[in-house]
């Protein structure tokens, strides 16, 4: 038979015992009082727990996920090709496509010959966990660190193409890198692994 | 006539005024205690916040549930409120001002029975919420009403008796002599230490504060007697506990701390409406830190459990309310005989 642990879990843990109490505990002032000093400590004390959300932000994470980007490539083309890959990762099913082959004359707009004529994401089924990013395989999709900001109605959560795809003015672009180190790029390209191929 | 007319409209706007701010105090008393900021939106620094409750409270759906008792249910929230601003009057707000030749007492009413008046008052404003939460036929609002019933009897009891210690010394019933008493003489916290303490727990248990807030206890009773109001009836509700918050500050000032009283204030030679201006300022300065201890205790402590409400009441409060009584009159048969 194991020994049970007699180990506290924490330095806090006191023994409880159900002794008489005293006097002084039994009046009940004493408690009280020194409850009211503590109330009173915190009530002068200057550092506040609050955070003024929409102009003040807790410090986050580089590598949050948030609210999904996708990215052009350099000469401006979308990147994604309407493979699907991220629809079926999504455990969620929050992603939805429309796929449409690219004509003569678009080749500025679309990086390959099939390309996302509709591309939508429904943020309140989305729970932000990141396989879509991990299964594109052409560098498309990336969650940010960006939140997705609240509204009223249900429809406006579901986000379109005009709110996902990044702008085309270079100073505008929306900063992946942190997500994107040189080891994940060079093993997204590693022919070894099955998902890669 | 006419500066008594002026008065009592004031009276009844500081009243209002009062607890419309005591509600913002509130909430930025328990912000800070939680070391948060409070609100802080509406307005410089929330200031404007009552405001927008108030007109948040009326713009409200006011909701009346088919089975309730259509005038109880009105009449609830009404004798609340009114009581809860009734009992200002017998107050002494100030000593009296010199209007250009005619003297006049910062007081509106001074009857020869002025503290039962204020009993009266209060004993009444449980009606408000008896009816109020019988009225919703709701089971949660009539065991709110229930217990604020048997908490006002049971208190109201130590309550008239640290009045009896009191009045043994002051040998008056009226307001304003028990306050000129102690402007002669000392404070009477000073003889009665012991009152003045059962006195503050009953004013806690009269107002439904914490930790006596059993009547509205949302851990248990959803929302207790109030569960069915909404809209400004609630409203009502909630405003008249902090009315009756701000009176019985007045009321601890006025009978333990020398109400209008500064000490020394009187030897400085002031010219006499100066003088009777502070000693205003100076009962309001005593009042906000009793509402202030109203709302520090409330977030201090957690609300008791029903049945140690009552041993508190019955076992602990007036034995100590009677021994009070005995002594101090023991004291006076000692120092001044029969």
């Amino acid at each position: 038979m194991a020994t049970p642990i007699t180990q506290p879990l924490t330095k806090r843990s006191q023994v409880v015992s159900e002794k008489r109490m005293t006097l002084m505990e039994r009046i009940y002032l004493p408690a009280i009082v020194k409850g009211m000093g503590i109330t009173l400590k915190h009530f002068f004390r200057l550092r506040k727990a609050t955070v003024k959300y929409p102009e003040q932000l807790r410090p986050m994470s580089p590598v949050y996920r948030g609210m999904h980007v996708l990215k052009r490539d350099e000469q401006g083309r979308e990147r994604c090709t309407a493979c699907g890959l991220c629809a079926v990762a999504c455990p969620a099913e929050a992603i939805t496509m429309v796929a449409a082959e690219r004509k003569k004359g678009e080749e500025k707009l679309y990086r390959e010959e099939k390309y996302a004529a509709v591309y939508e994401i429904n943020m309140l089924r989305c729970i932000f966990c990141g396989d879509c990013e991990d299964a594109c395989p052409k560098e498309a999709i990336f969650l940010t660190d960006r939140l997705v900001p609240t509204d009223y109605t249900r429809g406006t959560f579901v986000y379109g193409k005009q709110w996902l795809v990044e702008p085309l003015d270079p100073a505008l672009r929306v900063d992946v890198s942190k997500r994107q180190p040189k080891a994940v790029a060079e093993f997204k390209k590693d022919r070894n692994f099955a998902h890669n191929r | 006539m006419i500066p008594i007319v002026i008065f009592l409209v004031a009276l009844l706007l500081v009243t209002l005024g009062v607890a419309a701010y005591a509600t913002y105090a509130e909430r930025k008393v328990a912000a800070f205690m939680q070391d948060r900021i409070g609100p802080d939106r509406a307005g410089p620094f929330g200031l404007l916040q009552p405001i927008a409750d108030g007109v948040k409270m009326i713009m409200k759906e006011d909701f009346m549930p088919a089975s309730a008792n259509r005038w109880l249910f009105f009449l609830g929230p009404a004798i609340a409120m009114t009581t809860a601003l009734l009992t200002g009057v017998v107050i002494p707000w100030g000593g009296t001002l010199d209007l250009g030749g005619t003297a006049f007492k910062l007081q509106v009413a001074d009857p020869d029975i002025g503290i039962l008046y204020v009993f009266a008052m209060v004993s009444i404003g449980v009606y408000g919420i008896m009816l109020g939460g019988w009225a919703s036929n709701n089971k949660y609002a009539l065991y709110g009403a229930i217990r604020a019933a048997s908490q006002m009897v049971s208190y109201e009891l130590t309550m008239g008796m640290s009045i009896v210690a009191l009045v043994i010394l002051t040998g008056s019933l009226s307001l304003n002599d028990i306050v000129e008493q102690q402007r002669a003489g000392l404070w009477n916290i000073v003889y009665q230490p012991l009152g003045f303490l059962l006195f503050v727990i009953c004013a806690f248990a009269e107002c439904n504060r914490a930790p006596f807030d059993l009547p509205e206890c949302e851990t248990e009773l959803v929302g207790g007697y109030h569960t069915e109001y909404s809209s400004m009836k609630l409203g009502f509700y909630l405003f008249a506990e902090y009315v009756n918050m701000f009176i019985s500050s007045a009321v601890i000032s006025t009978l333990f701390f020398g109400g209008y009283d500064v000490p020394f204030l009187d030897g400085l030679g002031l010219p006499q409406n100066v003088t009777v201006i502070l000693g205003t300022v100076a009962l309001f300065l005593k009042i906000t830190f009793f509402i202030f201890l109203f709302m520090w205790v409330r977030w201090t402590l957690p609300r008791f459990r029903y049945d140690q409400l009552m041993d508190l009441g019955w076992k602990s409060l007036i034995p100590l309310a009677i021994l009070n009584v005995l002594l101090t009159g023991v004291g006076y048969y000692l120092k001044n005989g029969i």
